[in-house]
């Protein structure tokens, strides 16, 4: 099996690593670069808790390949929170009680990031629809859904 | 290294510089390699040892392939490697063939569709596929690259059953084209699932009509059904029915009992085929109303 050497930049640093043809994203940022808070829930594009923002756009880092990642721009849930302050996401999980467990944490606050960029004020049915690819077994999603809700206000607040 | 699941198993990652290159190395591979877009398909069959391919040829970066185009006369042609989100946002989509970005917006979930692509549930070829019955509807056709040069792929004739198709050894699929939409079309696509959203389909009805001074009724349908047939499915004597009377409400109703009977489906962990036989009736008749209200609505 061929090694590939790749370049990338995870949460705004530059990396170089040598990857399997067979090697995920998933597996290779919890493998190879430790980045452990991307969870693997199923490794089968069902459950989220492995989903990470790849050029802006929200993936299962489980359905694609590392050596397809040459020269993507990658954020993880390690590169959310900007100069030791929290994203309005997470600040709203906390305070919405929407963690648990955690599992599916990181993945519902990169999906949750994901939606407000594209779409700053969402309703509730639109917050339903981005985060149907996040299985919570804890929480209910009641609380998760109340906490993107009120991150949309903190960041409309924010850029007033 | 200890992983909790199976991870994939081996293979070589391949991306040729062309489509000739692509094409000659499949030929050249025949049951070892497979063209790979989103791998939403392939990843699965793989960790779950079904598939056991050699290459993995990426053809996602060549020409044509992440491209949506639209012309008045033309229609629409989407690169075989553009992922679902980007055909549900598409302006152009949205203004022309809003049924196919429903059909779309219905797969999986956001994340998914960021990999997830038309012409990959299309070579799929699984009955359950979602965008397949819009794409049927519109009478696309699929441009496609093999050893000998490009050819185009009506869908009607493209399913051969679960997972089977016509294209051969070297073929590669390099866009979807979309005549321009028959004017005044209106579309609806119904997906009744496990879940409200988010599971594949117990059954997927598409439905699309339009004007066409052509047809007795000055109507026509087409309707494709998903889950119900080894193959996608068109109820020939449903769609006869709305062509050939004047439509009313019992018309309506009569319709949709003959696209119930023409599906013939199975029981599956998804469902019984008693079940899939009665809601086929039901939604494809939830579909006509919806379609033919706003069909009559324009008229009026
Ligand atoms: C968690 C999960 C949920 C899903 N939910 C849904 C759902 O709700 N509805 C639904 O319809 N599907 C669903 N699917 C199935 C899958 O996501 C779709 O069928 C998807 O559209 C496949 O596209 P892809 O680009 O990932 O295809 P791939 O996996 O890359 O390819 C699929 C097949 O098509 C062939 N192929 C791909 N591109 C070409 C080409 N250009 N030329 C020739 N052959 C080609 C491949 O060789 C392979 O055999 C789901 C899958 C997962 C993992
Ligand atoms: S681990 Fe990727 S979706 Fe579950
Ligand atoms: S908090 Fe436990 S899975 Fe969501």
């Amino acid at each position: 099996m061929s090694l590939h050497r790749i370049n990338l930049k995870i949460n705004g640093v530059a990396e170089q690593v040598d990857v399997a043809s067979n090697t995920t994203l998933l597996q290779m940022l919890r493998d190879r670069l430790a980045l452990t808070g991307t969870k693997n829930g199923c490794a089968a594009g069902e459950c989220g808790a492995c989903t990470v923002m790849l050029n802006g756009e929200p993936i299962n880092s489980c359905m694609i390949l590392a050596v397809e990642c040459e020269g993507a721009d990658l954020v993880t849930i390690e590169g959310l929170a900007k100069d030791g302050q929290l994203d309005v996401v997470q600040q709203a999980i906390i305070d919405q009680g929407g963690v648990q467990c955690g599992f599916c944490t990181p993945g519902i606050l990169i999906s949750a990031r994901a939606l407000l960029n594209r779409n700053p004020d969402p309703t509730d049915y639109e917050i339903r629809d981005a985060l149907v690819g996040n299985l919570c077994r804890c929480t209910g999603y009641v609380p998760i859904i109340a906490a993107v809700k009120q991150a949309a206000q903190m960041q409309k607040q924010a850029a007033q | 290294m200890h992983s909790a699941h199976p991870g994939l198993p081996e293979f070589d990652y391949v991306k040729p510089a062309s489509l000739a290159e692509a094409s000659a190395f499949l030929k050249a591979h025949v049951g070892e390699a497979r063209p790979f877009m989103g791998g939403t398909d392939t990843f699965v069959r793989m960790r779950d040892g079904f598939w056991k391919e050699k290459y993995l040829v990426d053809v996602k970066h060549l020409e044509g392939m992440q491209d949506i185009t639209y012309d008045p006369a033309a229609g629409l042609v989407i690169g075989a490697a553009v992922n679902m989100n980007r055909v549900v946002a598409s302006p152009l989509v949205k203004e022309h063939y809003p049924l196919l970005a429903e059909a779309a917006h219905s797969v999986a979930s956001y994340q998914l569709r960021t990999r997830a692509t038309i012409v990959g549930n299309i070579c799929n070829a699984s009955p359950a596929g979602d965008t397949t019955g819009a794409c049927i509807a519109f009478d696309a056709r699929l441009k496609v690259h093999g050893v000998d040069g490009f050819r185009f792929e009506p869908l009607q004739t493209f399913f051969k059953g679960p997972g089977k198709t016509v294209l051969q050894p070297g073929d590669i699929v390099v866009s979807i084209h979309f005549p321009p939409a028959p004017r005044g079309a209106q579309g609806k696509y119904i997906k009744l699932g496990r879940n409200a959203i988010g599971d594949l389909s117990i059954v997927g009805i598409t439905v699309l009509g339009y004007p066409d001074a052509s047809s007795s009724s000055g109507y026509r349908f087409k309707i494709a059904l998903a889950s119900v047939a080894p193959t996608p499915f068109v109820p020939a004597p449903a769609e006869a029915l709305l062509a050939e009377k004047t439509i009313t409400p019992a018309l309506l109703e009569e319709a949709a009992q003959a696209a119930m009977d023409a599906c013939k489906p199975i029981d599956d962990v998804r469902s019984s085929a008693v079940y899939r036989k009665a809601m086929v009736r039901n939604l494809t008749h939830k579909a006509l109303v919806d379609v033919w209200g706003r069909l009559s609505a324009a008229a009026r």
